[in-house]
Formats: structure tokens, sequence, C-alpha cells
């Protein structure tokens, strides 16, 4: 089996198709970024990007992902500078952080597809990713800073 | 000199392995033990001065020996060190320290990191600069006196000349380090990181998913291990058929673990382990055991059982635990009687990372890496139920994805240590599923809380009886424990700071059948959720304002003395009452300016309602203010809360925001859909959608927190945004849709009004 991830092409071998992505990211390809936080699609903790589209990885087989490319938190930027990333630093985002890069992933692909989300919109986009720390208020800032970025930038 | 290094520290330390730099304490980390340079006198250790190293490059390196768990603690910590020593923060390295008993106590709970440990790093620091002052006064036969450090450098101002930290290094290394009464603190004038704050230690490192935590860690033929438990307490597997696990590819053995021996204290719970070659094919393997579970002493257990019990149990006459004035005459002869019973249930903890742990168990050694809030217990337990000399034990701290109060327990330490042992010295990893956290905890304890008022004709209060039940923390040390002890009484209940003339307190026993552990701010829920709803409830009976009748309730500033009224050994969160007194005028200060901050007063349209409640916790008094939205169909929403937090001196006042910013979403979760259940000894509760937490749809939306500035010695900051936020909500949806809460969760009750 062979899947594109981050850019490169990685080669999967004794792996059981029925594996969440989450778990051969994880412990086939070496990348821990996206994380377990329920393993039923409820947290958001493992959210990926597949073909620029925020999934829950815990509850997608290896065998649906095909030759589409997945973006984990360590390959959305290359210096860790996506308009989010920045955002998140600027605000001091993260408390515990387990969380943050499933909730940067979904606020990134938000992003994509609106430029200038509302709060609406975000609560909408960003309910699924759970914070048990409480950082939800500064995530919110933190899109809308990150919006700003990107329009500066236009990125 | 010895140097065995961990090759993981020789990596993240690599600037520090030159010749000649100054290390303070021959042993930085315990005992994977870096040592700085060769001919250095290992007797010339400066305990506890175990906490700095410089490198003759100037690369400073600070531990934090607390774990982190979004508090900010291992950033707050070094940076005052830092700042004592005159550092420079951009060339400051953070080095986490393994369980190691020379730093003192490292259980990161209680909300106590700061007040304990901060003279202890500002000593370390002080006693460092002192040194590289001396080093340099002596490379240029000048006075010491006349030297300061500043700016990662030493200078001598009458002169102009200056020397940076790392050319000092060698030569401060070979003077004999200070004692403590020659050290010199610096004055507020000269901080300049204490009270502003620094960029945090890992924000960049998490945005990356570059951030190491427990459930990331990895060694090399690491094998994966998830356990079947038993459903019920204290029950075991009576049959087991594991032949279908055994056949998934990739699962590599079935092992039994060994039951707890009752009381379970911090032992593993036992069960079946299924270890496999990676965490999936070790799920599905679990997946196809079949066991018969023999259920064990607690199998009959019910939580509406118990809410019956703990109702009656504090309906009843209790254990007086505190006493002033003569409460049941002046309630017999009041004018009003008010009474309520307020009941909580069982909470879960569900940090974001559950618990899990990876081990290595060889050679008459243990070597571990968790995500645990109290390493030394790992240590300690892992010593105990392997059979291992306790120096043999190491524990290395991860990042912690959130803790609450959970992982103190280091039950899941034990567990990877016990299947490492059971696979010949392989290093296991056991993960816990949310499952497995969710119906395994150790809970937050159910309670019920009576409370009768009495009022006067002018609607003054003139008695207050309160009674609490609840089952003790003390069950999981002992078997049989049923009355609460000192420490739970001491949070939030027998120290009401109330002006009441009479007033007593009593607590009701109860029995106990899940493991009950110490969740953020413990006792204090439920106590700030029963006292300062009903001192809401005694404002309306009293057809008074709520704000001017709770100030009436806290009356003039004043220390409150609990001996005087036969309070025998409050615990005072672990300090002196001389030192951090039950100080009413702090307490009138933030509630004063909560519902100034909040509008309070304000003209609201029925269905809008603003509520008030404030509490001292862990020596922090803290006030909060809600505004809620009731829908006429009774849908619930939290546009604005204001919390104003007196806790003393305080380091890094971004992560005191946060921390009060994120303990009323935390209060929020609790008060609208926390709870555990449990039918026939088993939980019921599994994973997200029946444990509900709050949401960014659902959390209150403007949190402003409002630090108090003062000089006070510096108290908790983690916990005491908690147990204000439950009752002040509650007392805004009394406001807003008349609806008087006296049972946790909101979930389930009507709120509509018309």
């Amino acid at each position: 089996m062979k899947l594109r991830v981050n850019g490169r092409e990685v080669e999967l071998k004794g792996v059981d198709p029925a594996t969440p992505l989450l778990w051969v990211l994880r412990d086939h390809v070496g990348l821990t970024g996206p994380k377990f936080g329920c393993g039923m699609a409820l947290c958001g903790a493992c959210t990926v990007h597949l073909s620029g589209q925020a999934m829950r990885s815990c509850v997608l087989p290896v065998a649906a992902v095909g030759d589409q490319e997945v973006t984990t938190i360590e390959g959305l930027s290359a210096e860790g500078d996506h308009p989010c990333q920045r955002a998140w630093c600027e605000g001091n985002v993260a408390q515990c952080g387990y969380c943050q890069p499933g909730q940067i992933m979904s606020a990134a692909a938000l992003l994509a597809r609106t430029p200038q989300p509302s709060d609406a919109q975000i609560d909408a986009a960003m309910s699924g990713n759970l914070c048990r720390c409480g950082t939800y208020p500064r995530i919110r800032r933190a899109i809308h800073r990150a919006a700003e970025l990107r329009q500066e930038e236009g990125r | 000199m010895s140097a065995r290094m961990n090759v993981r520290r020789r990596e993240f330390l690599g600037g520090l392995l030159g010749a000649g730099g100054l290390l303070l304490g021959a042993r930085l980390v315990g005992p994977a033990v870096l040592l700085a340079k060769e001919g250095e006198d290992e007797g010339a250790t400066f305990e506890p001065n175990l906490w700095v190293a410089i490198d003759t490059t100037g690369a400073v390196s600070i531990v934090a020996h607390r774990s982190e768990m979004g508090t900010g603690i291992r950033t707050a910590l070094p940076m005052a060190l830092a700042d004592e020593l005159g550092a420079d923060w951009e060339q400051v390295t953070i080095v986490q320290a393994d369980g190691d008993a020379r730093y003192g106590s490292q259980n990161t709970d209680g909300s106590r990191s700061v007040r304990r440990f901060l003279p202890v790093v500002r000593e370390a620091g002080a006693a460092a600069r002192l040194m590289l002052i001396r080093a340099a006064a002596a490379e240029w036969g000048v006075a010491a006196e006349d030297c300061l450090a500043r700016d990662h450098a030493v200078h001598h101002p009458a002169t102009g000349r200056s020397l940076g930290f790392g050319a000092l290094a060698a030569a401060a290394a070979k003077l004999p380090v200070p004692a403590s009464d020659e050290l010199e603190l610096r004055p507020r004038e000269e901080w300049r990181y204490i009270g502003r704050g620094v960029p945090l230690a890992d924000q960049e490192a998490i945005v990356r998913g570059a951030a190491t935590y427990g459930i990331d860690f990895r060694l090399p033929g690491m094998r994966h291990a998830v356990i079947a438990r038993s459903p019920v307490l204290g029950g075991r597997p009576k049959e087991v058929d594991d032949a279908a696990a055994r056949e998934v590819a990739g699962v590599l053995d079935v092992v039994t673990l060994e039951p707890f021996q009752a009381p379970h204290a911090f032992q593993a719970l036992g069960g079946v382990a299924v270890i496999a070659t990676s965490t999936w094919a070790a799920l599905e393997g679990r997946r196809r055991l079949k066991i018969e579970w023999e259920p064990g002493p607690h199998g009959s257990y019910d939580t509406d059982a118990e809410r019956e019990a703990l109702t009656q149990a504090a309906q009843a006459s209790g254990r007086v635990v505190r006493r002033r004035g003569e409460v049941d005459t002046a309630l017999k002869t009041a004018h009003t009687h008010v009474s309520a019973t307020y009941r909580t249930p069982l909470l879960a903890h569900a940090s974001m990372e559950p618990p899990c742990a990876v081990a290595v168990v060889k050679d008459g050694t243990c070597e571990a890496w968790a995500p645990t809030q109290n390493p030394q217990a790992a240590q300690a337990q892992l010593a105990q139920d392997l059979g291992l000399d306790p120096t043999k034990v190491t524990v290395h701290v991860t990042l912690l994805g959130g803790g609450f109060g959970r992982k103190s327990k280091p039950d899941f330490v034990v567990e990877a240590a016990k299947l490492s042992q059971a696979r010949g010295g392989e290093p296991v990893q056991v993960l816990w599923t949310r499952e497995d956290d969710l119906r395994h905890d150790y809970y937050h304890a159910p309670a019920a809380v009576h409370l009768e008022g009495g009022l006067d004709a002018q609607g003054k209060p003139v008695a207050w009886l309160q009674r609490s039940a609840f089952p003790t923390i003390g069950s999981t040390f002992a078997a049989g424990a049923k009355a609460g002890n000192a420490l739970e009484l001491g949070l939030g209940f027998v120290d009401l700071p109330f002006a009441v003339p009479h007033l007593r307190a009593e607590n009701g026993e109860a029995e106990n059948h899940v493991r009950i552990g110490w969740l953020r701010s413990v006792c204090h829920i439920f106590h700030a959720f029963a006292t300062s709803s009903f001192a809401d409830e005694l404002a309306h009976a009293a057809g008074r304002d709520p704000l001017e009748f709770l100030l009436e309730l806290i009356g003039e500033p004043r220390h409150v003395d609990l001996a005087a009224e036969g309070v025998e050994g409050y615990p005072n969160h672990g300090e002196p009452l001389d030192r951090y007194p039950i100080d009413t005028g702090r307490l009138r200060r933030v509630t004063e300016l909560a519902a100034n901050k909040i509008g309070w007063g304000r003209e609201l349209p029925k269905g809008r309602g603003l509520g008030i409640a404030s509490h001292r916790s862990f020596l922090s008094y803290v006030a909060t203010a809600v505004e809620v939205e009731v829908s006429k169909d009774g849908q619930l929403t939290i546009p604005t809360v204001h919390v104003v937090a007196d806790c003393g001196l305080i380091l890094h006042p971004d992560r005191v925001v946060a921390q009060f910013e994120g303990a009323a979403v935390f209060g929020a979760s609790l008060a609208r859909t926390g709870q555990i259940t449990a039918k026939q000894g088993a939980v019921e509760q599994s994973n997200f959608h029946d444990y509900p937490v709050a949401r960014m749809s659902d959390a209150p939306r403007e949190i402003h927190v409002h630090l108090v500035e003062n000089d006070a010695p510096p108290a908790g900051a983690g916990e005491p945004g908690v147990p204000p936020f439950a009752p002040a909500l509650c007392n805004a949806i009394f406001a807003a849709a008349g609806k008087r809460i006296r049972d946790l969760p909101l979930a389930g009750q009507d709120l509509s009004w018309d």
C-alpha cells in the first residue's frame, strides 16, 4: 500500500487496510502530530486534511485514502508559519496544547474555503474540536487574526 | 566523574557538553546524569541547588521540576529563576526533571507550584548570579559589591567593563557555592520577567505538531498494549477466551494482570492485556476477547440509590465540625426559614490525552516515560509493585495532554511496567482509550449538601446550618472510610467565610464503590455550588438584591478564626494561617469588582439575567459574574462572564488569565452536562456522546478575566476559577427564568419560562 503524506510517498507493508488513517500515521509513518482523543470522530484531535478537506482520521480506514494527498499538522507549512500557526503563537492560544494540532487543521481548512468567517461560521466549523483546557475564546480570536494575516499576505 | 547520559538529553542539551561550564548541582536531572565538564569537584553541591547550568557559550539550562499540563508552570518557574539570575530568556533552555526527591515534592496538584517553589528557584538564581559576579570581580580585581548582573552578563559600571555569562562560567564553577544567608534577592523594581511573562516554552512545538506528550513517546521495538478491565471495581475475570484475539495479525500475547489488593490506592486495577506490534492490532485483539467477569463486592452499586442515600445523610444530623452561637434556636425563632438540599454527581476528568505510559523493566531496573503529575509517586508505586530497589526506578516526565488530577495517580504507569516485565524487558506502551478513561477513572465524588437558613424580619441572615455528605477520598486508601476527612472539609466547607451570628457545619457519612480521586478544585466544586447558590436563595427569600445580600454575608473585612469555633486541624491548603489568613476583605473586594465589571443592577428583560458567586480556594479569592440568556423554551446560552481573581503575586499574568478563562469553560462543562452514572456496579458512560463536554458553540462566549494586583504571597491559579462558576451560572438562570437549580447537571432540566 502506498500513501501520499505531506508531499512524500510512503510505502506501507503489512498494514491491515481497515486500520484507521490516524493509527497508520502515528504507528507506521512516524507522524505523532495528529492525536488520539476518542476514536469515534467526536473530539477532532485526529483532524488531518485529505485533498485539502478536514477529516477525522480516527474513523477513516487507510484503504479509503487511495492516492489522495494527506496533510498532517507537520505538513501544514514547511516552516511552521501558516497564518493559523502564527496567529496561535501570537495569541498564546495553547494551554496543554494536545488538541491544538486538530484545532489548527480544522481552522486552516475553514479559512481555505471561507477566508473571512463570521463567529457563527467559526462555531459551526470548529465545534467538532474539543478543548478541555477551555481555549475556545482564544481560538476564535486567533482564527480572525489568521484571516487578517492571510489577507495581508495573499495566502 | 560519571557521565551516564540519556540519549535524548544529550540531543536536547548538546551545547552543554563543553569543558568548563558552570553546573549548579552535581546532578542536574536525577540518575540520568549530565555533568558539564571534566575535573568538577562533585562534592561542591549546593543542595537544593540542582536547578541551573551555564556552559561556556553562555547557554543557560534551567530545570522545570513540576509537570506541565497547560498551566505554563514549565515556563513560569524557570522564568523566575532566569530573572533572578539576570539571564536573557532567549538564551535559556528548559530541561524537564525526572522524578527525584532532591527537588522536593513534584506532585503537581493543589495549585501550589508557585507558592512552594518561588523562593527555592529564586535562591538558585541568586546563588548562580553571585558566583558569576564573584568570578568577574576576581578577574577585574574589583569588589563584588560594585558589580551587577543583567542581560546575560556581569557589569562593573564604574569602569564600564562587562563579561558575558559564558565567559565567566568556567571560573564561576570553581568557586564555592554561596550559603543562603549570603544571597540577596532582587527587589521588585529590577524584575524584568516576573509579573510580565515571557514567550511560552512549548508554543511553537505545539503548533507544529512537534510537542511530545506521553502518548507520542516512542522507543525502538516498542510494543503496544490495551487492557480489558473489570466493569465493576474489584471484579475479576472468571473466564477468558482469547483464541480469537491471538489470531489478529500483530497480536503478540494476551496477559492477565493480577487485580489489586483492596484498598486500591494507586495500584493497577488488573485485567486482561493484549500486547501487539501496533495500537490498532492491540485494539482489534481486545475487541475479540471473550471475558466473563465476576463483579466482586461492588456489583450492586447504583448511582440513583447513592444519590438517595447521600440526600438522606445530608438531611439527618451529622458530626459537628464547626459551631458558632446556637443555630437550632436561631432557626426556630427566625422570621423566615429556608431549607434546600443541593446535589452533584460523579464527574470524570476526561483530559484530552487519556492515561498512557511507556516502560522498560529489565536487569532489576525500571525506566518509565509518562504524562504524570507525580513522578515520585510513580517511582514509589513501581518500586513497591515490581519489588525493585527504589534507586533503580527512573520516571521521566513528558508533556501532559491535560491532567486535572487524574494523572497524579500512577496506576497506569504500573500497568506499562508490569507488561514490559511480562515481555521480558521489551518496551511496552499502555494506552487507555476514551472508554477506558471514562469507565475506570478516579472520579470526583458525588455529594449532597443540605442547608438551612434563617432571616429576621428585616431580611438579615441570622442562622446558617450546612451539612455535606460525600464518599470520602479516604476510601481510596483505607477500606470502609466513610466520613469526610479534615482535608476535604477544609475545601470550601468548614472555612465558610460568612458573618452570620449563628452557624453550624456538619458532615454525614457515605459509602463508596468506585475509585474516588482529586478533580480540579475537588470538594470546592460541590461546597461552593451549594453555599453560593443558597446565599442567592436566601437573598431572594429576603426580597433583597443578591449582591448586596452577599456582601452582608461576607461582612466586614476581618480574618476568620476557625479554631475559636471548634474547627480542628484546618489544613488551609498546607499553609500557615498567619501567612495566608481567611481574609474577608479580599473576598469583598473581588465580589464588588466582578459586580462592577458585569454592570450589576442594569435592567434586563425576562429571559436574561445576572448571577454572582465568590469563593476562596487554594488561598486565592475569586468572584465570578455570569450573564445568561434563557429562551422561552429553555435554551441556555452564556454570552458573558467576568472573573475577578486575587491570587497574590503573579509570575506570568497571561498564563493566569488563561487558567481562569479555561476554568470558566471547565465549570460550564460540569454544570451543564457533567454526570457519570453507574448501574449494577458498572459505569454507564463511555465516550463524548454520553459524557458531553463544552464545545465552542455552547461554551461561555466572552470571558473577561481581571487580575487583582497586590504584594500578597502567591496563591493558587490552576483551580480557584472552577468553584464559583456553577453557582454564578445557576444564580443567573434564576434571575433570568425563575428556575432554581439545586441539582447538577443542568442537562435534562426544564428551564422554560413564560
